[in-house]
This record gives C-alpha cells, structure tokens and sequence, in this order.
C-alpha cells in the first residue's frame, strides 16, 4: 500500500497515474461531446438542451469540489493530514473556475427559455454567493503569509461556507424559483428521456475525471511550491551562515 | 446562418467552456513548469555550492 500522506510518494504516483488519467478523461470528453451533438433536441428547450450538458456537469462540480474542500478542511484542522492543506488550497482556483462555467452557461441558456441572463432567485443567488466564497478562499490563502496560519483560517472559512451546500440543494425545494427542480437524482429515478439522459452521465463523468487530473496536478504544484521555499530559506540560512564565517577571518577571530 | 434557433447561445456556451478549461490547465502547466525551473536552478546553484 502507498501511504500518499508522502509528499515525495504523491508525487511519484500521480507521476504513474497522470498520463493515464488524461487519457481517459479526453476520451471520455470525446464519446460525450460526440453523443452529446447526436443527441435530439429536448421537445420544450429545442437545440437548447446542448448547453445542458456543459451547465450541469459544471453545476454539480462546483457543489462537489467544496464539499472535497471540507473534507480537506476537516483533515487539516481534526488529523493535520500533511496533504490536506495542499488539497483544500489546490481545489479553490478549480472549484472557481467550474462555477464560473456553470454561471456563466446557465445565463446564456436563461436569455432564451427564461427571457432574462439573470434573476435574483434561490438557486441562482446562492450558487453566485458560492462562488464569491471560492474567491474569496483564494484571497484568504494569497494575504496570510504564514502557510500553517493560513490552512487553518481557510478550513474554518470553508466549514462555514459549507453551510451554502445544502442550501443551493434544497433552494428549489424550499422556495419558489424560476430554476426547475432535480430532474436526475431524485426519488424515484431520473425524468429525463434516455437519449439525453446517457450523453448527460457521460459529460459529468469526464468534467468529474478532468477535476481529479487537474486537482492532482495542482497538487503536485503545491507539494514543490513547499519544497522550493524550504530550500530557499535553508539556501539563505546557510548564506548567513558563510557570511558570517567570512566576517570573523576577516576580523581576525 | 445557422436554421438551429439560438445557434449564437449554443456555441458562446460551448467557446466559454472551452476557454476557462484551456485557462485552468494553462495556469496548472505554467505554474508547474516556473516550479520545477526554479527547483532545478536552486538544486543546482546548491550543489556548485557544496563543491566549492
């Protein structure tokens, strides 16, 4: 068994895996764009539809990358993991970037069914305040210094935040929003015809492998960010201390 | 132009997509490579140190 809590492990393994993992996640991005354009056009939303299968893949990624960000959190502040902080700081640009996606499709799939790009309802507002938490986690970690000092900060806020997921959840449920309700993961099975229903599972599936390969490979950025600021304060260090050997032959000592 | 009803709509969603994905591996592969350059010269200006 590999005890990937080693960094220098980690990295050999995601060094094995990377390659492998890229592989499949292009080829599944392949088999699903391609059902994804053969796939009929929904009989309410048209050709419309197609911006489903980028929109909620990117959606249900955005909920799913906080919620490895609390269970990151939790392993820095209750196991101190070694990696956990390296994984809840590696996720937040990502987690960012797919809600930016999700924001941004499912505005540009609301202008023509919804006639607006934007309403302030539920669902809607409390992705945006989701994704406001993601950059401001990305903040918090760029102003605090102290590396220790700012994983145990940005756990407590990422524990806090996630009090957001069960909101943007149940916001549909809870309140009267224009967003309709689940329509795959619900009680009592999927509403969606299986025609668009597979190319759908095939796209969150390769946005989901393309999650896991990216957070790796940030990962890794984050393991020789730590390596590179050790060496460079034990460069400094032992420049000081030949300096100061310099000094005192120079003062005769 | 395009008979699909809001072709534009379609293909901005997708153009988006592609460009914050390309933009997230862009920064992961930079970032790495400014990483490892930095890590290799450090590495070896410690070595040449080590000789001398």
């Amino acid at each position: 068994m590999v005890n990937l809590a080693n960094p220098t492990a980690f990295l050999a393994v995601t060094r094995r895996a990377l390659p492998w993992l890229a592989l499949a996640t292009a080829a599944l991005f392949v088999v699903g764009l391609w059902a994804a354009f053969l796939a009929p056009p929904d009989y309410q939303q048209g050709e419309t539809v197609k911006i489903m299968y980028i929109h909620v893949p990117a959606a249900w990624l955005s909920s799913f990358i906080y919620v490895v960000m609390t269970a990151a959190s939790l392993g820095t502040l209750v196991w101190r993991h070694p990696l956990a902080d390296a994984a809840q700081k590696a996720a937040a640009p990502l987690g960012a970037g797919f809600t930016f996606i999700c924001l941004v499709t499912g505005s540009l799939w609301g202008k023509p069914m919804w006639g607006a790009y934007w309403v302030w309802d539920a669902r809607l507002t409390s992705v945006l305040v989701l994704f406001i938490l993601y950059l401001g986690l990305m903040a918090l970690w760029r102003s605090i210094e102290d590396p220790g000092r700012a994983a145990r900060a940005a756990a407590i806020l990422t524990l806090v935040g996630c009090v957001n997921l069960p909101i943007i959840k149940f916001s549909v449920d809870w309140w009267n929003t224009l967003h309709q309700p689940a329509s795959v993961f619900r009680l009592g099975g999927p509403t969606i015809a299986p025609e668009l229903l597979w190319p759908l599972l095939t796209m969150a599936l390769a946005f989901t492998l393309l999650f896991v390969v990216l957070h790796l490979m940030a990962i890794r950025n984050e393991i020789l960010r730590r390596r590179l600021a050790r060496l460079t304060m034990l460069a400094a260090a032992e420049g000081d201390a030949l300096a100061h050997r310099f000094a005192a032959r120079g003062s005769g000592a | 132009m395009s008979d699909i009803p809001h072709i534009g709509f379609i293909v901005a969603a997708y153009l988006v997509t592609a460009i914050a994905i390309l933009a997230m591996i862009g920064a992961i592969v930079v970032d790495y490579r400014r990483l490892s350059r930095a890590l290799s010269r450090l590495e070896a200006a410690r070595k040449g140190g080590d000789a001398q």
